[in-house]
């Protein structure tokens, strides 16, 4: 019988930088009141935690993605030209073809990457995570860009109350390579298809709809669980945790699942009080300025949780870089 | 399957536990809202504490109707698990 070559396999895989981009025009919720929406600061932080967030005016999603992803090689210390393969997370094309990440890694001169989009809404970036490391750890590639970039107010009826005042723009970028230990922890993702219709983008409008107290009762009654397996899958325990980095849809969400999951000594990503939910991009982006200010400290475990429409969700234990 | 008092008390510890609500200010006639300052999605997470606690079934549909605690209390005691 026939049997294929494989290629070596390194011992596992690492995050060795991330990068982010945020767009300079700031949208406080007394600007979104101005525009005419029906809705008060008081409702918009108690009920969600957003003070303010960015709107892309010039930018596109795939400028974002290139701005975040200069970035992230930048604080890697991996040249571009080294990049192999490219993963731009994202639900928010401009086009439906052809894919971002071709044009993304002919942009930051990356020559001839594997190269593709990937779509899991929210959850997105971590998907992309798990298969960059997937990939290197196969022996596929050795050298990974990930990145999670949305645009999301091409895709927002700003007077639609459940999700103008919530969903934004930005981007954030990670640079995934070889290890000789395993620095990324295994994945726990799934998704619920039967909730489907949870979050969806209208066929005819073409915008956002979500019924937001399903998204919140799934969310918090089950990623609670979700991020303590991911701990268990890397063996550690929450308490292990030097940060928790959940998508930042909403500040309930955020402070009900740290509770549930019992990080005590972790720091929780609050980045949604500026920024807003920007989907795929929430988690890079956050974490990316939680690197900057100094809060988690490099070789520590950092949990993410990614979830949202589909209904996906994906969480993974990572050694901070 | 409990008592309207087991069913109160019960309603009255989950209020404690997500909303901050002192025992003694729960009592039938008291809207969550306008008496209680429980929100809507506090009201999700009493939803699922309750669901847990007595075995019912409170689907998100149903939570707009469940305007006092004794709404919430016949809801309960009309769905048995
Ligand atoms: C979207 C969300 C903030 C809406 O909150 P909610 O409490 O479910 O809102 P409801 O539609 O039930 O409305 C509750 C009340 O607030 C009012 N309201 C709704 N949106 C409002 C707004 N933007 N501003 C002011 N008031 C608002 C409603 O009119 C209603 O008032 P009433 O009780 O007097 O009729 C909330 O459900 C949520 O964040 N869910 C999670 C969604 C999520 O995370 N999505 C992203 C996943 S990636």
């Amino acid at each position: 019988m026939t049997t294929l070559t494989t290629a070596p396999r390194p011992a596992g895989s690492r995050v060795a930088g991330l990068g982010h981009y945020q767009p300079p025009t700031v949208v406080t919720n007394a600007d979104i009141i101005a525009r005419g929406v029906e809705t008060s600061d008081e409702w918009i932080q108690s009920r969600v935690g957003i003070a303010e967030r960015r709107f892309a005016m010039d930018e596109t999603m795939l400028d974002m993605a290139e701005a975040a992803s200069s970035k992230a090689l930048a604080n890697s210390g991996i040249a571009a030209t080294d990049i192999d393969l490219v993963i731009l997370a994202t639900c928010t094309s401009e086009q439906q073809v052809p894919g971002g990440a071709a044009t993304l890694a002919s942009r930051l001169g990356i020559a001839a990457p594997g190269a593709y989009d990937l779509n899991a809404a929210c959850a997105g970036f971590v998907y992309g995570l798990t298969s960059a490391s997937n990939a290197i750890i196969a022996g596929q590639a050795r050298n990974v860009l990930v990145v999670g970039s949305e645009k999301l107010t091409d895709y927002v009826d700003l007077f639609d109350r459940s999700t103008g005042i919530i969903f934004a723009d930005g981007a954030g970028a990670a640079v995934v390579t070889v290890s000789d230990s395993a620095r990324i922890g295994p994945v726990v993702w799934g998704s619920d298809g039967d909730n489907a219709d949870a979050i969806v983008t209208d066929p005819v409008s073409v915008t956002l709809r979500q019924e937001g107290q399903t998204v919140f009762r799934w969310a918090t009654s089950t990623m609670g669980g979700v991020a303590a397996r991911a701990c268990a899958a890397a063996g550690i325990e929450p308490s292990d945790l030097a940060g928790f980095v959940p998508h930042q849809a909403n500040l309930r969400i955020i402070d009900l699942v740290a509770k549930r999951l019992g990080a005590a000594n972790a720091v929780v990503a609050r980045d949604i009080v500026t920024s807003g939910n920007t989907s795929s991009a929430s988690i890079p982006l956050a974490l990316s300025k939680m690197l900057e200010r100094g809060e988690i400290g490099s070789g520590t475990p950092v949990l993410l949780v990614g979830f949202g429409a589909g209904l996906t969700y994906a969480a993974q234990v990572i050694l901070a870089p | 399957m409990a008592s309207t008092e087991e069913i109160l008390a019960g309603l009255a510890e989950i209020l404690n536990e997500v909303a901050d609500v002192a025992p003694e200010d729960v009592s039938v006639e008291k809207s969550f809202t306008d008496d209680l300052d429980v929100d809507s999605l506090s009201m999700v997470e009493v939803a699922m504490a309750a669901e847990e606690k007595f075995g019912v079934k409170i689907p998100d549909e149903e939570l707009p109707k469940l305007k006092t605690v004794g709404d919430a209390v016949s809801y309960i005691e009309s769905n048995p698990s």
